[in-house]
């Protein structure tokens, strides 16, 4: 590999930009398309395809054996609500390598003690979640409980590309929050991305088990797609 | 800690702008059981230095061998390791898998 390609490659993936390496394990050349690059590219579909499942692999082309290494930026999870549900999340999200940001502005949970180590974010959901970017590699759950705080964080998700969004509280919870969303102008579709209740049915009691739910939901939407967690579910 | 790929990554090319030789080894197919999935990296610098697994452990060894040739030599190379290979009698998979990993200079 020439150096210069591996430096695009990380430089790619720093940027939270997916990319795919050809490479002619045969042969021998290698090239690096990047995720803007691929509508044009005579691979196109193959790449679309690696990229949305996220797996590295070979594939035949012109008869020539070409393996694709897919390079798809961390998944991260945006939680929003400094809870004990999402104080049990940290260590299994860790272990799962999904970069965790928390964010709630009630000063009195957002603290450094409660989450060790973890990006803190003591502010209005609607002023942070703009800045963080939630893109089409992050799972976003809102786990207040509170309107207040909750629903604007949500409308920002909803707006965003997010590949996950969840919200705790029960189907009656859930139902007026559908009604403030539906007034607040967004449409039967948008809404209906939202998983709630939140998390796989599980019988989830303890804050762990709950925690362990919604990031098996997580993992569900990630690896077969929003279809498939739907069918799962 | 467990090097993750990026890391490893980020590491390869770190080395070899700091002036080392680097070989990068990845896991290109895998067959049965096997510990580490396609697109696995192991890295490793002309001392023999590594970061990452391409097997958890069972034929990192012979990779690293076959990877300071390649440093050597600047040509890429396929490995096969499995059960049905004799030299992987030796330095095998224990699992029963089968793995091809690509081996190639960092130029």
């Amino acid at each position: 590999m020439k150096l210069d390609l591996l430096s695009t490659l990380n430089a790619e993936r720093a940027a939270r930009r997916a990319a795919v390496l050809v490479t002619d394990v045969e042969g021998g050349g290698q090239r690096l398309v990047r995720e803007a690059e691929i509508a044009g590219d005579p691979m196109a579909d193959v790449l679309r395809e690696r990229l949305r499942l996220g797996r590295s692999g070979m594939v035949e082309a012109d008869g020539r054996r070409l393996f694709l290494t897919v390079q798809v930026p961390p998944v991260r999870l945006v939680v929003v609500g400094a809870v004990h549900v999402s104080q049990a999340m940290i260590p299994m999200a860790r272990a799962l390598d999904l970069d965790v940001t928390i964010v709630d502005p009630r000063t009195a949970f957002a603290t450094p003690e409660r989450f060790p180590g973890v990006p803190l974010f003591a502010e209005w959901p609607d002023e942070v979640l703009p800045r963080l970017g939630l893109d089409r590699y992050t799972a976003f759950a809102a786990l207040t409980h509170d309107p207040k705080i909750d629903d604007p964080a949500l409308a920002a998700a909803l707006r965003s590309e997010c590949f996950y969004v969840g919200a705790l509280g029960s189907r009656k919870t859930h139902a007026k929050r559908v009604a403030r969303l539906a007034a607040a102008g967004f449409d039967e579709g948008a809404i209906a991305r939202i998983r709630a209740p939140i998390g796989l049915s599980i019988g989830a009691v303890s804050p762990a088990e709950i925690a362990l739910s919604i990031l098996g939901e997580i993992v569900a939407a990630l690896r077969l797609g929003p279809a498939g967690a739907q069918a799962e579910a | 800690m467990l090097a993750t790929d990026d890391e490893i990554l980020r590491q390869a090319e770190a080395w070899k702008r700091g002036g080392r030789n680097v070989a990068i080894a990845t896991v290109v197919e895998t067959w049965g059981s096997a510990p580490r999935p396609v697109g696995s990296h192991l890295v490793i610098d002309g001392e023999g230095n590594f970061l990452g697994s391409v097997s958890g452990g069972c034929v990192e060894g012979a990779v690293v061998t076959e990877a300071l040739d390649v440093i050597e030599s600047a040509k890429p190379r396929i490995l096969e390791f499995g059960v049905a290979d004799e030299t992987a009698w030796q330095v095998g998979l224990s699992c029963g898998g089968r793995i091809k990993v690509y081996v190639e200079p960092l130029e």
